[in-house]
């Protein structure tokens, strides 16, 4: 960069340098994305890919077994197909009650005209401190036998329990509603009032305006959030290791894929395997996230075609 | 308020605080009770339905103090401080730098290459995790802070390039025009016009990266093992597996002294971060 900064008064203007050494300069700001996405990204997903189809502890070299990760996985890991049942559930039950709650507040709070401010930082604070261990360890203290909960709903400890432990986790998730509630009220706000005056001028009710303007003018930051939450909800882990105190029980029933992986992988040594199933998680994210693009077309709405 | 106006929307606009501000004390219960059993003798932990204690044990943050397997607070506090500040100034340089050549110049393959960096946006981070740890290990850097930092210096979280380009498009473009006519190379006119124009995504970035950094807790369980080493958050982990009610309240009273750094940063910054998280979800 200095040698940019000491160049002669007399050089010729950027504008008139030849292309090359302009182009040059870009891949100089892009060097350290650069090494990082064929070190830390591109080389790690095809090393990942290979050791997929060996067995692998570590210590000595990876020996090729071909798919018999992946078949053991399918066929005769009863533990790999709990996970994915879980994992399953939890995103099922988690994200559409997370953004449900997201939506219902930012609508609450667009409306307001006082105290918006306020609203918006605290219920976005809980999104911050929730993902530490801190909050994470609260949380199993609360939904434990003779904890807050149960002491309220007489339920017993849902920790403890295989039927309801899943629900603490996800709970703790949609705690975190802040997050996407602060990007659904900053699409509220860019939805024209015109479009809302236009409507009530017909005679259109509260709720015709709501189908018929807000779902599609916020269609696309719903499909952000959707995407977003559902990816993340398929990597939790924090929540479901502090709730099982680390062994993802009880009997199974936190056992979420990214703790099944930690299992098999740093835990065992069985790196292959580990890394067949996050080849696995990378493939099923992948297909989610095109499934869900390609449902957009049909109900996610941009107002300027194309811009994107 | 308002009372002198409709009463029919002042009723609406009522019920709607009325409701807001219930929502929130639910939602802040937990914060509450964290603070309070922090403050708790032992036989009242679990015994007691008071929120509010007997009378307050200041001594489970003595003994929270002390620390977790003789290594004490401070050092912990220290390790914390240490990962966390070399994250930020990792992602700070490293994706203001890629979101400056994305952003504002041209070059082969930018379409494509700006793709994949969105699409990493995507990646789970268990696909690229086992090699990176073999890496790592062959490098004999586990059980170093170098795994948990070297990564941001590469501009490896994508999310922030991403932040960092819809920012500087909202840009005017004549700034540069009028520099370049002056005689401004790219470099200068990235270090004297455009990041300086950037600080509050600059620092959306750097707050975002230090509470993530802060909490994060996988990364840190599978790189670091030396007691000496740990983290704020992987001491608190020693106390996941332990059960016994005596330990609850220094346990928690170390859960508060862990969350207070993310609270001091929330209360100082929360303008930042809630527009920063609001601009991540819109087009720039």
């Amino acid at each position: 960069m200095t040698t940019t900064i000491a160049r002669p008064a007399e050089a010729p203007p950027a504008a008139a340098r030849p292309k090359r050494q302009r182009e040059g300069a870009a891949w100089v700001f892009l060097s350290p994305w650069v090494l990082g996405a064929i070190g830390l990204t591109l080389l790690p997903m095809a090393v990942s890919l290979y050791l997929s189809f060996t067995d692998y502890d570590l210590f000595n070299p990876p020996h090729w077994v071909g798919l018999r990760n992946y078949t053991q996985m399918f066929t005769e890991d009863p533990r790999y197909w709990r996970s994915v049942v879980t994992t399953l559930t939890y995103v099922v039950i988690a994200v559409p009650l997370q953004l449900a709650l997201a939506l219902a507040v930012a609508l609450a709070l667009k409306s307001m005209r006082r105290g918006r401010a306020f609203y918006r930082s605290a219920f976005y604070a809980p999104s911050l401190l929730g993902a530490s261990m801190s909050i994470a360890l609260v949380w199993r203290a609360i939904f434990n036998d003779g904890g807050t909960v149960d002491n309220l709903l007489g339920t017993g400890g849902w920790v403890n329990k295989p039927g309801w432990s899943l629900l603490a986790v996800a709970l703790l998730t949609v705690w975190q509603f802040g997050a996407p509630m602060v990007i659904f009220l900053a699409g509220l706000q860019q939805i024209p009032g015109e479009l809302y005056e236009a409507a009530a001028v017909d005679g259109a009710s509260r709720w015709r305006q709501f189908v018929s303007i807000t779902v599609p003018m916020l269609s696309p930051v719903l499909f952000f959030n959707l995407v977003l939450q559902t990816i993340q909800a398929f990597q939790v882990f924090t929540p479901a290791f502090a709730i099982s105190a680390g062994k993802g029980g009880p009997a199974d029933s936190t056992l979420v894929y990214t703790m099944y992986l930690y299992d098999r992988g740093f835990v065992a040594s069985h790196m292959g395997y580990a890394s067949a199933m996050a080849w696995v998680l990378l493939v099923v994210i992948g297909v989610v996230t095109a499934v869900l693009f390609r449902t957009s077309r049909a109900w996610v709405f941009y107002a300027s075609e194309g811009e994107r | 308020m308002s009372f002198v106006k409709g009463v029919a929307v002042n009723r609406n606009r009522l019920a709607l605080h009325v409701g807001c501000l219930a929502a929130l004390l639910v939602m802040l219960y937990p914060l509450a009770w964290l603070l309070m059993t922090s403050l708790k003798p032992a036989n009242e932990v679990i015994a007691s339905l008071d929120l509010w204690p007997s009378h307050l044990e200041w001594s489970n943050y003595s003994t929270a103090l002390d620390g977790v397997n003789g290594v004490s607070v401070t050092r912990l506090l220290t390790n914390s401080l240490l990962i966390a500040g070399g994250a930020v100034l990792g992602n700070v340089i490293s994706c203001s730098l890629a979101a400056y050549a994305f952003a504002r110049l041209r070059f082969r393959m930018r379409g494509p290459l700006f793709a994949f960096m969105i699409a990493t946006i995507m990646l789970p981070h268990h696909a690229v995790l086992i090699p990176q740890y073999i890496i790592f290990n062959k490098l004999g850097l586990v059980n170093t802070y170098w795994p948990l930092i070297l990564p941001k210096f590469l501009a490896t979280e994508a999310f922030f390039v991403f932040l960092i380009v819809q920012f500087m498009r909202g840009l005017p473009r004549e700034l540069e025009e009028a520099a370049r006519i002056d005689g401004c190379g790219p470099f200068r006119s990235f270090f004297h016009i455009i990041l300086p124009l950037t600080r509050p995504a600059l620092i959306t970035t750097a707050i975002f990266t230090f509470i993530w950094t802060w909490n994060d807790f996988f990364t840190q369980l599978i790189y670091l093992f030396d007691p000496d080493k740990f983290t704020l958050t992987l001491a608190l982990r020693s106390f996941v597996d332990a059960s016994s009610q005596s330990s609850f309240g220094p346990m928690f009273a170390m859960s508060v002294i862990a969350l207070l750094p993310i609270v001091l940063f929330f209360l100082a910054f929360q303008r930042f971060l809630v527009e920063g998280m609001a601009s991540s979800g819109l087009k720039g």
